[in-house]
């Protein structure tokens, strides 16, 4: 065993923090604020590989590995929880399921603008009555002859306003239950489809989550996804990629927030002393920072799982579950060690605390992780 | 066109601390960089290789981990990369330090060298002028914008109060500032590519046909004689005084550390 | 090499369209104290075209014992090759034992070229020169490292010993001169070769940083600076100290100042040589913004005021008044 990273892994973590620092940091406020999507720094990701990592360069990837994908989430997160997860979306939940279940066709079609930025995926699997009950699907998929017919609603789907290509969920056999979802790639701008309702949002409130809505959409049949009536399992594959994608997110705004308050506490005097001297913040700050770390090593060793095609679902739901609960637990308490101040937007810990609740609840509630994490204990 | 850009790498001069209690530098864990007007240098070449195609060689002189700048510059898109490392040129002053770069570069094919103004952790602006002089090269100092001519460059040259614009033939030697760019990041698959095909090349003395007695410490015309910290910074005096009095106290303080 | 046949400090003077630059004045004082202690002369050699009488007068009178001039419409401004000929040819047949060059744009192009073809040390930006007492040799004090240590560099075995001094650094001096005044006329063998670069046009500009966090010097203004016509006088202090104004939160949230000169948590996070806070009580917002500048100084009518904390010096005064004290106090030091 050995935790050291690699050279290539510490420099890339490097271009990372960079570009995080330079280039997200200074406006994360204001796409928090404004509710923004932040599309200035997405093309810049696009520009520097960090849209297109964990895939091979005949697709116009960058030939990375998971753990990169990971560490590139993570840095973002640190300090712009929204660009974390434009990041962990577009990658995790389009390209991803594109790339391990695409036919070479779909894969040379989108996977080469997805990698460079200039597409934006998406993924709309959630319906107004199909939340946790994935299952529960009401969108329609009728096989014509040279096409697909979908009818149907998606809700809560994160890049939603902005990007060009969504996978999608439908039901193409209403009887046969999970058996009867498939997936498709669908364009923006096919006619019928559109984008519904922008929500408002506690937190990651830059990233656009909008509705999807399907009024007779006529996808070609090379669009499908997969097989037919193999959607549902594709669907639950992605979410475990995707798992991985949102605890590096929650890992890094727990980090953010920790760095954020170090820096804090040597400064702010009170009593006439830096509140770093009084041992109640050296014990709080102790305590965040070991979750941390621990949550940091289930969501590397997940990575390296998926990395080395080994089973990994539910060490990406440990890694998710912990790191989660560790993001909300830590920011709360660097509000805490901010006093006042932190409860007010001159600092950034308010929005990194509004920031992490989401992770506690997308891509599977925490509860979710609990039943799949349990399921393989008690089978 | 062939353009060589000298990097140099250097602790992050930002993240040295003073130790409170001895008054010494800490030097652990400052991260090392790719000195600020260098890496404009870099980004200068890889801009000009994009308007008019161009090769790219990084030259480096410095002990084994100096690898990491060049890596980064692979990454950033620079096309080679040399580590001129040998024990010779330990303790080398900036007269021996670009004696050795010359020697270096006449064995690669280049028309302009592209070197930064100075180096934050020395300040001394002098290895790419001296360079220039080893080579017998025309050189232009201070440069903020580069355009290719036919055969010559056509460059922006700042001074405090006054600018030129100056065309220069090749092969040259100009130094940049950093304000003639922002430089680029690296890619992720460039800096996965720069390990996997282990691209630095590494040059000793033999490889630049060098004599070892015209480097080093004993080919160095300058010797520290003596390195004092600023020592630790106690806390700062308050005086309750008239207007007056205040202003001499400060213009004092500013004298002694000659900012007027 | 006979170090012995080096004698004599020789200053290089710098003019810029035929006005000589205080950095010459400053050198030739600091080259004064020198020779006295070397008991030789100092001589300085101008380099240009159409000098004449007045530049010679004013030479010697802030310290130049010999004085040495070009006259060569080749040498009317200052380029590399035409310069570093003239000078090398200047110090082989002169030999000097140290010479001094001004650390500015056209000094620290050349005299690393200079050093290079003279194959002798060069120590750039001096803050202090000395001659060592039982070697007599020239004793160069510069900072590093991002002026976090200083090192002294000696230069032992090689002639002469060549620094290079930033402006301001030295004082001038001046002298009564008695000796009548003699221009040596240096004759310069400029070719076509050596005019190896083509100066297209010259366009003179002051060039200002508007750029707080690029700044060396900032004068910040917070509330206790009252109204929004008192930051005119800080405007003047930052011209006279070649800085710029920045300010805290509240004088931005005011209006007296632009947003993109706030320092803090909210704005920018500045590190100049010199932070000046001015009326800045030094809320913890303010202070994460500054206090990595290397130094600060602090005016404030409160004696409590936490910035007075984060302070290398404090003034407890009133800043209205102090400030145009100040103005007054630096322009006797540099008139």
């Amino acid at each position: 065993m050995d935790f050291r990273l690699t050279k290539s892994h510490e420099l890339a973590q490097k271009l990372f923090r960079d570009f995080s620092i330079n280039e997200v940091k200074p406006i994360a406020q204001e796409v928090d604020e404004e509710e923004r999507f932040p599309s200035e720094t997405v093309q810049k990701m696009g520009k520097y590989g960090i849209m297109g990592i964990p895939f091979p360069k005949e697709y116009g990837g960058q030939d990375a590995d998971i753990l990169t994908y990971v560490m590139a989430v993570e840095e973002l997160s640190k300090v712009c929880g929204t660009t974390g997860v434009v990041l962990s979306a577009h990658t995790s939940l389009c390209s991803a399921p594109i790339f391990e279940f695409g036919t070479p066709e779909q894969k040379a079609k989108y996977l080469p603008k997805l990698n460079s930025g200039e597409h934006i995926g998406a993924f709309g699997l959630t319906e107004p009555n199909a939340g946790t009950d994935a299952s529960a699907q009401q969108t329609i998929a009728e096989k014509k002859e040279d096409h697909y017919l979908i009818n149907g609603t998606k809700i809560f789907i994160t890049n939603a306003g902005v990007a060009d290509i969504f996978i999608v969920m439908a039901m193409t056999d209403k009887k046969a239950g999970t058996r009867g979802i498939s997936a498709f790639i669908l364009e923006k701008g096919m006619p019928g489809f559109s984008i519904g309702k922008h929500e408002l949002k506690m937190g990651i409130r830059g990233s656009s989550t909008c509705e999807l809505i399907f009024e007779n959409v006529k996808v070609p049949l090379e669009n499908l996804l997969g097989q037919e009536g193999k959607g549902f399992g594709l669907a639950m594959k992605t979410l475990d990629g995707g798992r991985i994608g949102i605890a590096a997110q929650a890992l890094g705004i727990a980090q953010g927030a920790i760095d954020e308050t170090v820096h804090y506490v040597k400064d702010r005097r009170q009593f006439g002393k830096p509140i770093s001297a009084f041992q109640n913040t050296q014990f709080q700050l102790a305590d965040m920072q070991t979750k941390v770390d621990a949550a940091r090593l289930l969501v590397y060793k997940a990575a390296f799982l998926k990395e080395n095609k080994q089973p990994y679902s539910v060490e990406a739901a440990q890694a998710k579950l912990f790191a989660s609960e560790v993001a909300m637990e830590v920011t709360t308490k660097a509000v805490q060690l901010f006093g006042g101040y932190g409860y007010t937007r001159e600092y950034p810990v308010e929005r990194m605390m509004r920031d992490a609740k989401i992770t506690e609840i997308y891509e599977g509630t925490s509860e979710v992780q609990k039943m799949v994490i349990s399921a393989a204990m008690l089978k | 066109m062939k353009i060589i850009v000298c990097i140099k790498q250097v602790p992050d001069t930002t993240e040295v601390r003073i130790d409170q209690k001895t008054g010494t530098l800490i030097r652990e864990g400052v991260p090392s960089i790719i000195n600020p007007d260098d890496k404009s240098g870099i980004e200068a070449a890889l801009v000009l290789k994009e308007k008019y195609g161009a090769h790219i060689t990084l030259l480096s002189m410095g002990p084994d981990q100096a690898e990491l700048a060049l890596i980064e510059g692979l990454a950033m898109g620079a096309d080679r990369a040399i580590l001129l490392s040998d024990r010779a040129f330990a303790g080398s002053d900036t007269w021996a330090t670009s004696l050795a770069l010359a020697y270096a570069i006449k064995k690669i094919d280049y028309d302009v060298i592209i070197c930064g103004r100075q180096a934050i952790d020395g300040d001394t602006a002098q290895v790419g002028p001296q360079i220039a002089e080893h080579l017998s090269l025309p050189q232009v100092s201070y440069v903020t914008s580069i355009e290719k001519e036919e055969n010559s460059l056509k460059v922006k040259k700042v001074f405090e109060d006054f600018s030129q614009n100056i065309r220069i033939k090749m092969p040259c030697m100009i130094t940049v500032l950093k304000e003639i760019n922002q430089p680029r990041y690296m890619t992720v698959g460039r800096i996965f590519d720069a390990y996997k095909e282990n691209q630095v090349e590494r040059w000793n003395i033999q490889n630049i046909d060098m004599d070892p007695s015209l480097t080093g410490l004993k080919a160095s015309p300058t010797q520290v004689k003596k390195i004092q910290t600023k020592g630790a910074k106690t806390a700062g005096k308050v005086f309750e005084v008239d207007a007056r009095e205040g202003a001499r106290l400060i213009v004092e303080k500013l004298k002694e550390k000659y900012v007027i | 090499m006979d170090l012995k046949a080096y004698k004599g400090i020789l200053v290089i003077g710098e003019q810029r369209q035929g006005n000589i630059q205080n950095g010459t004045f400053e050198l030739l004082g600091k080259a004064k104290e020198l020779a006295a202690k070397l008991d030789c002369n100092v001589s300085v050699l101008l380099i240009g075209n159409g000098l004449n009488e007045q530049h010679g007068k004013i030479l010697a009178k802030h310290g130049a014992d010999n004085i040495f001039m070009t006259n060569d419409r080749n040498l009317e401004n200052y380029s590399t090759e035409p310069y570093t000929k003239t000078i090398t040819k200047f110090i082989i047949e002169n030999k000097p034992e140290i010479v001094m060059i001004s650390a500015t744009t056209i000094g620290r192009d050349l005299a690393p070229r200079l050093s290079a073809r003279l194959k002798t040390g060069l120590t750039a930006d001096c803050t202090s020169l000395d001659i060592e007492d039982n070697t007599q040799n020239l004793l160069m004090t510069r900072p590093a490292f991002g002026g976090n240590i200083l090192a002294t560099i000696v230069c032992p075995n090689h002639r002469p010993q060549m620094s290079t001094v930033r402006p301001g650094v030295f004082q001038k001096q001046e002298f009564d001169v008695k000796k009548p005044l003699k221009i040596n006329c240096v004759r310069a063998d400029i070719t076509e070769k050596d005019l190896n670069i083509e100066i297209l046009d010259t366009v003179y500009e002051k060039t200002e940083k508007k750029n707080i966090e690029e700044a060396n010097i900032l004068v910040s203004a917070g509330r206790g600076i009252g109204n929004k016509e008192n930051i005119s006088k800080l405007e003047t202090l930052a011209k006279e100290l070649g800085g710029l104004v920045s300010g805290s939160r509240a004088v931005v949230d005011a209006g007296w100042i632009e947003q993109s000169s706030q320092v803090g948590q909210t704005g920018k996070t500045v590190r100049p040589d010199v932070y000046l806070a001015c009326g800045i009580s030094g809320a913890i917002q303010h202070i994460a913004g500054m206090e990595e500048s290397d130094l600060i100084i602090a005016i404030n009518k409160n004696p409590e005021a936490p910035i007075f904390d984060n302070a290398d010096l404090g003034i407890v005064a009133d800043v209205n008044q102090l400030i145009p004290a100040l103005v007054e106090e630096l322009q006797k030091v540099n008139p």
